[in-house]
């Protein structure tokens, strides 16, 4: 599929308002739900687009929500499943924003530690400092523990 | 002000607690009491029983002139009825000057760390620190050798849930020492300390003690182990035999209370300086009390 071709297929799907979560790795976009904790009690419309010939990735997923923008830790969230993410905020059918989704230097609050006798399992906000990103490793900033991004992607799910 | 790991403990604090522990250890072995800390009280709350540490701590806050108030057993402390460890550290700050931690979870010194302006210090985290235990170390260490520098010191028996051996490892390698581990496959120190380790001095697995200036062994914990099979394979007895095999000027220490790794013949050994250890935790936390009362950085 060429580059007009896949934007002439996206342009059919426009939302009014709402998020589109584009260049999501294939066969991650159910995972970016769940992060999402898009369910069957969501009230507004989602389309799920797997398997997106993408002239980039080869192929990829999108996710389109209506009437959701996401929050920051959302996004840092995003951002250890789907890396490659790109977030397009929509408003009145047009692009207002996008944006490369990021790992933080911190994730505070972002997700539990994957230790389950860390004091933040137990109280206060967990705390990992991003140590290195390729590969991917946070260590803990109460119990010291370092952790992978298989550990985090497990903790997530 | 704080004392929480020994991963982020520099060696001029470490140098300066040993400096500092050497000039209290008269008073602490003449059992003598000082005026440094009269007008001080010092909390210390363990939510996980312990002998040496808590009455150490107590002792050297005595021959400090302080006073020390607190509990050994969570079950005497209102998180039996649920009170948050943040609560209990913010209550407990109105009535001391200084706060001594000893919990069950990980992190919990840390966590104590920012919710109140007092030192606090850490005397284990579960599995994760023991920095006290680690200072008194290092100066029986140097006590016994007479330095710290290029030594071969191998750590045994529970390296992967003993904090006393994680606290150990990141204050020998300010030292040069070379650091030889010995335990069973299923208890080795956890990859990311040998890692961090490693960039600043040689570690390497033995099967022996042959090459070593210090032996360190610790209790391997049965409460680790599911499998009690598997717990008694993970067994190792450090015994007159295995005594003879170790170098004449070597020295055998363990930061008690021990089990069966040591038998009771060793203790005859003058290479076996584990209750001569015990008694350096006194002068160690004199200095590590003063040091942080008066408002040093470690």
């Amino acid at each position: 599929m060429t580059a007009n071709k896949e934007n002439e297929f996206l342009k059919a799907k426009k939302i009014e308002n709402g998020t589109v979560i584009d260049h999501i790795p294939k066969g991650s976009a159910l995972k970016v739900l769940s992060i999402l904790k898009i369910g069957d009690d969501f009230p507004g419309t989602v389309t799920v687009l797997m398997n997106v010939p993408s002239s980039h990735y080869g192929e990829k997923d999108i996710i389109k929500i209506e009437g959701k923008k996401l929050a920051k830790k959302e996004v840092a969230q995003i951002a250890l499943i789907a890396p490659t993410a790109s977030v397009n905020t929509i408003q009145h059918f047009s692009v207002v924003d996008k944006y490369v989704v990021q790992t933080p230097k911190k994730l505070e609050g972002v997700m539990p530690c994957p230790n389950p006798n860390c004091i933040t399992r137990r109280e206060g906000e967990s705390h990992l400092d991003v140590e290195q990103t390729n590969p991917f490793r946070v260590r803990c900033a109460y119990c010291e523990k370092v952790y992978g991004e298989d550990d985090l992607k497990a903790a997530l799910e | 002000m704080n004392l929480i790991s020994m991963r982020e403990t520099s060696k001029a604090f470490i140098e300066d607690i040993l400096k500092t522990a050497k000039k209290h250890e008269k008073t602490a072995r003449e059992k003598k009491v000082l005026s440094t800390l009269d007008d001080k009280t010092l909390g210390i709350l363990f939510f996980e029983p312990s002998t040496r540490t808590r009455l150490s701590f107590q002792a050297a806050m005595r021959r400090l002139g302080g006073e020390s108030i607190g509990f050994n057993d969570a079950h005497f402390s209102s998180s039996a009825k649920g009170e948050t460890l943040s609560d209990t550290i913010r209550v407990v700050e109105g009535y001391v000057d200084a706060i001594v931690l000893r919990h069950s979870v990980e992190g919990a010194a840390a966590r104590a760390a920012e919710v109140t302006t007092l030192p606090v210090i850490n005397a284990g985290d579960g599995a994760n620190q023991h920095p006290t235990q680690a200072l008194l170390d290092l100066y029986t260490i140097q006590k016994e050798k007479g330095k710290l520098e290029g030594l071969t010191v191998v750590l045994a028996g529970d390296l992967k849930y003993g904090r006393t051996v994680h606290s150990l490892m990141y204050a020998l390698s300010h030292f040069g020492c070379t650091i030889q581990l010995h335990c069973p496959p299923s208890l080795k120190m956890p990859e990311s300390i040998v890692e961090e380790v490693r960039q600043k001095t040689t570690v390497e697995e033995v099967t022996d003690f042959t090459q070593a200036d210090v032996v360190y062994a610790t209790r391997v914990q049965r409460e680790r182990f599911a499998d009690p099979e598997e717990y008694q394979k993970s067994l190792y007895v450090i015994d007159a035999d295995v005594m003879a095999t170790l170098k004449k000027d070597a020295m055998l220490m363990h930061p008690l209370p021990r089990v069966q790794e040591i038998t009771p013949d060793v203790d005859l050994d003058p290479r076996a300086k584990y209750f001569e250890q015990t008694f350096y935790g006194v002068p160690v936390r004199m200095a590590i009390l003063e040091t942080l009362m008066e408002g040093k950085n470690p």
